[in-house]
């Protein structure tokens, strides 16, 4: 990471022009999409303070899925690393920067923990509760937990159990099926209902808190 | 929702339960079928709220160093940039975060009307793309700058400059030889303030921010706050 106020020196047309390198304080004030359209640009900055918004959040994920530390590492920099090659093809219309990026950490995640047959076998409980929350962004974030919580409460174990060994545990649908000893056909509408549930239990809430979906 | 149609694997999609055949097999349906296309953006915002659903364990500090060397690696930072680059329009929406940033002629009252997004998301879109490529002079008499695009677009750069007090206004003046033109107003605030200038910055211009009655005026009558002389780059 270079200096703060250095300026990346850039070849235009034979000329040599001093591009302003963006600051993080300046950063602070971009929405997400805009810090992508710099990424997509190959400003490291910005992709620092994506890192900086979401990173711990990855980790978290990649670690509540693989519960491995270096191969929750891997998946957190292979998704950044997915949106430093493919920021330019990011569509807003179809998602917020933040849902691509967990998207693409659950599906790196996913893959290894396939891979490497490392999954407990019971991955329904998050084992600890989140340490105090001390800044303003923690308190967001144990409150969108909270909130995501009580709407998975609120679904019928059977649809809940199917969403969280999914998309916690990384199990296929059709693994799903043989552990849980159904037929393919209802786990896939346990699935469906449920997440179509959870959608619209989250509903105002989600778009307040986990920003427009 | 239980007929068994690919519809319904737009659920264990999102939720990455698909593998293998079953995958390939789906990604070809849903190339061909918007329905599923937005059933599965849907469904992705649901899953993207299962993530807050974790641990929040300290990450260790080498992890972000190993990301950004990976990316440069990748992609180094200097590189052959066209004049006017194609940006994603689709890429710049619009968070509240917008509404820290000073965007033309003030008005930035967010309001929820689809018009004003549009032109946020159109003044973002613009004061990223100068401030992506540009020139920077520092202006003296207060700590900020003024960095000219090659486009001769221009953002003035306000670091904690005081909030203008009712009835006042900064306004900002691009300055050729003699000729004084307004360029655009804002309000001032603690931390880092963006305007875009409504006029171009031609090389050896002088841009100058003064205190001026609310609206604006044609020619500046405050005392000079904030001035640079913009050189040749």
């Amino acid at each position: 990471m270079g200096e703060r106020g250095e300026g990346g020196v850039i070849s235009l047309r034979g000329r040599h022009r001093v591009r302003s390198q963006t600051s993080l304080r300046e950063l602070a004030h971009l929405s997400d999409e805009a810090v992508l359209a710099l990424i997509a640009r190959s400003d490291e900055q910005a992709l620092a303070e994506l890192y900086r918004r979401f990173g711990r959040l990855a980790y978290g994920l990649a670690l509540r899925i693989l519960r491995d530390d270096a191969l929750a590492q891997d998946a957190v920099q292979e998704a950044f690393l997915g949106v430093w090659r493919a920021a330019a093809r990011f569509k807003a219309e179809r998602a917020k920067p933040s849902t691509w990026l967990l998207t693409l950490v659950h599906r790196r995640a996913v893959d290894l923990v396939r891979r490497e047959e490392r999954r407990r076998t019971e991955p329904l409980q998050p084992e600890t509760e989140p340490v105090g929350a001390e800044a303003a962004d923690e308190t967001e974030l144990a409150t969108q937990r909270e909130t995501i919580r009580e709407a998975l409460r609120r679904l019928p174990p059977e649809q809940r159990e199917a969403i969280e060994l999914a998309y916690y545990g990384g199990y296929t649908q059709s693994e799903l099926a043989e552990r849980l000893g159904q037929p393919l056909g209802t786990i896939k509408s346990r699935m469906f209902t449920g997440l179509a549930r959870l959608r619209d239990e989250l509903g105002e809430d989600a778009r307040a808190q986990f920003g427009p979906v | 929702m239980n007929d068994g149609s690919p519809h319904e694997l737009s659920a264990a999609y999102a939720l990455d339960a698909l593998d293998g055949d079953e995958l390939r097999a789906y990604e070809a349906h849903l190339a061909g079928c918007e329905r599923c296309r937005q059933d599965v953006a849907s469904f992705r915002a649901t899953t993207g709220a299962l993530a807050y659903d974790v641990d929040l364990p300290a990450v260790p500090e080498t992890l972000e160093r190993r990301i950004l060397e990976s990316a440069r690696a990748e992609r180094p930072n200097v590189v052959p940039l066209p004049r006017r680059w194609a940006i994603p329009a689709a890429a710049l929406g619009i968070a509240s975060a917008a509404a820290a940033i000073v965007l033309g002629i003030w008005a930035v009252h967010l309001s929820n009307s689809v018009d004003h997004q549009k032109q946020l998301r159109k003044d973002q879109k613009s004061l990223i793309d100068i401030l992506s490529d540009c020139a920077r002079t520092p202006m003296n008499g207060g700590s900020g700058a003024v960095c000219v695009a090659p486009t001769k677009q221009a953002v003035v750069i306000a670091d904690n400059l005081s909030p203008a007090s009712p009835g006042k206004t900064y306004e900002a003046w691009v300055i050729t030889g003699k000729r004084v033109k307004p360029a655009g107003l804002f309000r001032g605030g603690a931390g880092r303030r963006y305007l875009q200038l409504t006029k171009p910055v031609p090389v050896g211009a002088t841009v100058a921010v003064t205190l001026e009655k609310r609206g604006g005026v044609s020619a500046p009558t405050g005392a000079i706050l904030l001035k640079a002389k913009v050189a040749p780059s």
